[in-house]
């Protein structure tokens, strides 16, 4: 078929397509691009076309930034933190869930899990600023028993463990989704002819159970890998001043704070482009070790 | 009431006892602070005096702190925008999304692997925080609501999510329609969109609890604060502790006939506004889950 005779086949299509691909070239693409300002001694009033080319001069003195240092060291710590606290949990509750024979309590049970992913961190933050804060029903309760009210927001020795906290609770229930689905391809005929040789109910989960998730396992914890650098973004800027930057600087708070607030746009674009660029590297590299154990991973040459 | 499998032994004591105890554990740590935030937000002054803060007991309610809040000022103010930005974005984005994923959805058609390549292209990496603001900036967007639409319209994955649910639907339907004269909008809008309701609903609220729920892109583009949306309010008055300003263009104080509702009482129902719609729309994205729309898009 001739290209003419398949573009009146197919206009309407494309036209359909045009608003998001007017919206994405606009708001993703153009930006995109617009990262040649980390390479610049950016200034607003002088634009892009205007402003001076400095090669990898933001680079350099980021580089040679404690503070940046410290920021990428606060990120992949809340990463490896989170990677052995948050990650089986949703493996667990999904097993325990599973095991729950009765579909109506099934059903309560996940309906109660699922519903703080769908709130936002300013209201995950506020709902534990009222629990366990400085002026919460924790704090509150001690006080009324003749204790010292602590005020576990504001630490920056735990501030690790409060952000996890506040990750599981939100997301923990919905992350189980995956699992879920996972579990209910496994077919009962394995735990029946396994019961039969014997298993008990540990092995069957040893055996059966576990190597059934495992590619879903993998996939996500490519995923989380690939994403080391990204911890979220409004859970950090919500309780910064809270905790202080030493504990709650990530990467992409440096970003904003070191760019956008003191208005040294080229800098800031340049420990975004760090960012974006060291995370596109870890997603090829994990779904390569992926392929090389063995597993799909997250996409293929097709 | 699905029941064991005879090959299955029975449970131990400590599975028969701890798993509730355990689940009923894990559905309180949800609850609770709910129920703790709700019970403050209608206490009276006494109420909350009586227990040092935060209200368990319920005592005297009120619905005073809702009536200050809305009638005129910051969070009234706030909770229209927030409503305004929620349901234009959301039939915007669903337009939109509706259009790209049925154009997208027939494979050998015209540019297809290209154009299906700039979407799933955008999975790999973001532009970045700085490159945005300028793009936003240089369009004049700056403290202009749209910059609370436009930049976040598209969700990949919600577009990604509808196109392979058109992509099921038979293909003799389409075919059929078209043999009797239909042109592609008239097949999308007889053919497929009667057959996907759920689809379309469940990223209709996947939209509009993202556009509810949107605080960042407030921080970055509205710094007028006459503008915000109601995240922004919660953010600056509760967690921020800011005090919340009174009389002309604050909280109203002195409704008639009320005494007026306590600090504590104010902000906790600030928080209950903000939860209450997507309460609201819950029930609605469950049915959907329990039919299995969203778990198998997640299995892709």
């Amino acid at each position: 078929m001739t290209f003419r005779h398949r573009l009146r086949r197919d206009w309407p299509l494309l036209v359909m397509v045009l608003p998001v691909v007017v919206l994405l070239g606009v708001f993703h693409y153009f930006p995109t691009l617009g990262n040649v300002i980390a390479f610049q001694d950016y200034s607003p009033y002088a634009g892009i076309r205007g402003s001076e080319f400095i090669g990898f001069g933001n680079f350099q003195r980021m580089f040679a930034e404690p503070a940046f240092w410290k920021a990428v060291a606060n990120t992949v710590s809340i990463t490896a933190v989170q990677l052995a606290f948050f990650f089986p949990i949703p493996i667990a509750l999904a097993l325990l869930l599973n095991s729950v024979l009765s579909s109506k309590l099934r059903n309560l049970i996940q309906g109660v899990v699922y519903l703080p992913h769908f709130f936002s961190w300013v209201l995950v933050v506020s709902l534990f600023q009222q629990m366990i804060g400085g002026a919460g029903l924790l704090a509150q309760t001690l006080r009324d028993h003749g204790h010292q009210a602590i005020d576990l927001m504001t630490k920056p020795d735990t501030f690790i463990l409060l952000v996890t906290a506040q990750a599981v609770w939100k997301d923990a229930g919905w992350g189980m989704i995956v699992f879920l689905a996972a579990l209910s391809t496994i077919s009962p005929e394995l735990y029946e002819s396994a019961a039969a040789d014997g298993a008990n109910r540990w092995r069957r989960l040893w055996h059966i159970t576990l190597p059934g998730l495992r590619p879903v396992i993998v996939l996500l914890l490519i995923l989380r890998l690939g994403d080391a650098l990204t911890v979220g973004f409004e859970q950090f800027i919500l309780q910064r001043s809270a905790v202080g930057g030493g504990a709650a600087e990530v990467l992409d708070t440096y970003v904003y704070y070191q760019g956008l607030l003191v208005g040294d746009f080229g800098y800031g674009a340049a420990a975004g482009l760090f960012k974006g660029v060291v995370g596109l590297v870890l997603v090829l590299v994990a779904n390569r070790f992926a392929h090389m154990v063995g597993e799909q991973g997250v996409y293929s040459k097709s | 009431m699905s029941a064991r499998a005879v090959w299955e032994e029975e449970p131990t004591p400590v599975g028969r006892f701890g798993k509730p105890v355990v689940l009923a554990l894990i559905a309180l740590a949800v609850a609770f602070p709910l129920y703790v935030v709700v019970v403050t937000s209608l206490s009276t002054t006494e109420a909350v005096t009586r227990a040092g803060g935060l209200v368990v007991v319920p005592r005297e309610l009120t619905l005073a702190a809702y009536v200050q809040l809305l009638s005129g000022g910051v969070v009234t103010k706030a909770l229209l925008i927030s409503v305004g930005i929620t349901v234009i974005g959301t039939a915007f984005s669903l337009g939109i999304t509706v259009l790209a994923a049925y154009g997208l959805s027939r494979p050998g058609s015209l540019f297809h692997r290209p154009l299906l390549f700039i979407v799933l292209l955008t999975f790999l990496f973001g532009p970045g925080i700085i490159p945005s603001y300028l793009v936003v900036n240089a369009l004049g967007l700056i403290d202009h609501y749209a910059s609370l639409i436009l930049p976040a319209a598209i969700s990949a994955f919600n577009l990604i999510v509808m196109r392979s649910f058109f992509m099921g639907i038979p293909s003799e339907l389409i075919d059929s329609a078209r043999i009797d004269g239909a042109g592609e909008f008239a097949i999308l809008r007889r053919i497929v969109l009667p057959l996907s309701k759920a689809v379309v609903a469940v990223v209709g609220l996947f939209y509009a609890v993202g556009y509810w729920n949107a605080f960042f892109n407030a921080l970055l583009y509205i710094n007028d604060n006459s503008k915000w949306p109601l995240q922004m309010v919660l953010r600056t008055y509760i967690v921020q502790q800011q005090p919340l300003p009174t009389g002309a263009g604050g909280v109203a104080t002195g409704i008639a006939g009320l005494s007026p509702a306590p600090g504590l009482a104010i902000k906790m129902a600030i928080v209950v506004i903000a939860i209450v719609p997507v309460l609201l729309v819950y029930p609605f994205i469950q049915r959907h889950f329990q039919k299995g729309v969203i778990i198998g898009a997640v299995k892709g």
